[in-house]
């Protein structure tokens, strides 16, 4: 199974995130934001956290523009796999492949702290290591976390059962409690919550591997 | 030509910058302040000397970069 993880200039969780995918399984290359094609036979693309373009604009808005995004669009549009954490999450509703934008924290705060977190739906492949409703911890480090969508979308998301994860005590403000969401085809999970910091019993716990784990299982069979 | 677009969270979406900048006003002292809004003005000096065809690219430039307009609307100014 390959993957590969973006790099943009400010990404900080692209090696955390690598670590935590090869530790599952995958075959894992970097690709940086300049290239205009992904390695070729690339299962899952998986965007990174961190301050891309030092979050100039809006957090992510420059990122998605780069050529390397127009490819992981190209990707999504194949029905490609696609894994976005917390900026890489933002950047992922900057392409629009993902619905809703990520807001600064309702309470102005930067949040940097182990959350809650309740698995909302275990119809994807990035959540089906859990089960539904199964009650997990990750941790977040963000300033701009807070999940808006308007009521229509809103409704959609709720209606195609494609809210991923839910926070269990609100630490951003964000609609209906929302940590992660997923794609129309839920081949595309967008979270503001690490994995990548909890894939490791000697680093802030294990209840991101199983993430990991499924995802490379599924895809390593297909 | 130049051209001026303002930036701001439509009306709807929470503006927790601007609610601190309210409270803020009203430590200062400034009563009756019953609303703040941030928003954001970004000045482009354009090579294009039609009016008409600045404004289109600078609507175009917003809708695909300079605002999200899932959260934010925009106003353009070419003068």
């Amino acid at each position: 199974m390959k993957a590969a993880v973006i790099v943009f200039p400010g990404s900080n969780c692209d090696r955390d995130l690598a670590v935590a995918l090869r530790d599952a399984g995958a075959d894992v290359q970097m690709v940086w934001h300049k290239d205009a094609a992904l390695p070729a036979g690339v299962d899952l693309v998986a965007v990174p956290g961190g301050f891309s373009f030092g979050d100039y604009l809006r957090c992510g808005a420059i990122a998605a523009q780069s050529p390397v995004c127009q490819a992981v669009v190209a990707h999504a549009g194949r029905g490609g796999y696609v894994l976005g954490i917390c900026n890489g999450f933002q950047v992922l509703t900057e392409t629009r492949l993902l619905p809703g934008a990520l807001l600064r924290n309702a309470g102005l705060r930067f949040v940097c702290r182990t959350v809650g977190l309740r698995v909302a739906t275990d119809d994807s492949v990035f959540t089906a290591g859990y089960g539904r409703g199964a009650e997990i911890a990750l941790p977040v480090a963000h300033h701009d976390g807070n999940y808006f969508a308007d009521a229509e979308t809103l409704a959609r998301l709720q209606g195609e059962d494609r809210i991923a994860f839910t926070y269990a005590d609100n630490p951003n403000g964000s609609v209906a409690d929302i940590a992660g969401v997923l794609s129309t085809n839920r081949r595309v999970l967008g979270m503001m919550p690490h994995p990548e910091r909890a894939a490791d019993a000697a680093l802030g716990g294990t209840d991101g591997q199983a993430l990991f784990r499924a995802v490379v299982g599924v895809m390593a069979q297909a | 030509m130049k051209a001026r677009v303002h930036v701001m969270l439509k009306a709807g979406v929470l503006d927790p910058q601007g609610e601190a900048v309210r409270h803020a006003l009203g430590t200062l002292g400034f009563d009756g302040v019953n609303g703040v809004r941030q928003g954001k003005v970004i000045e482009l000096d354009l090579a294009e000397v039609d009016r008409a065809a600045a404004e289109a690219q600078v609507r175009e430039m917003c809708e695909k970069l300079l605002a999200n307009t899932v959260i934010e609307s925009y106003r353009v100014e070419v003068a």
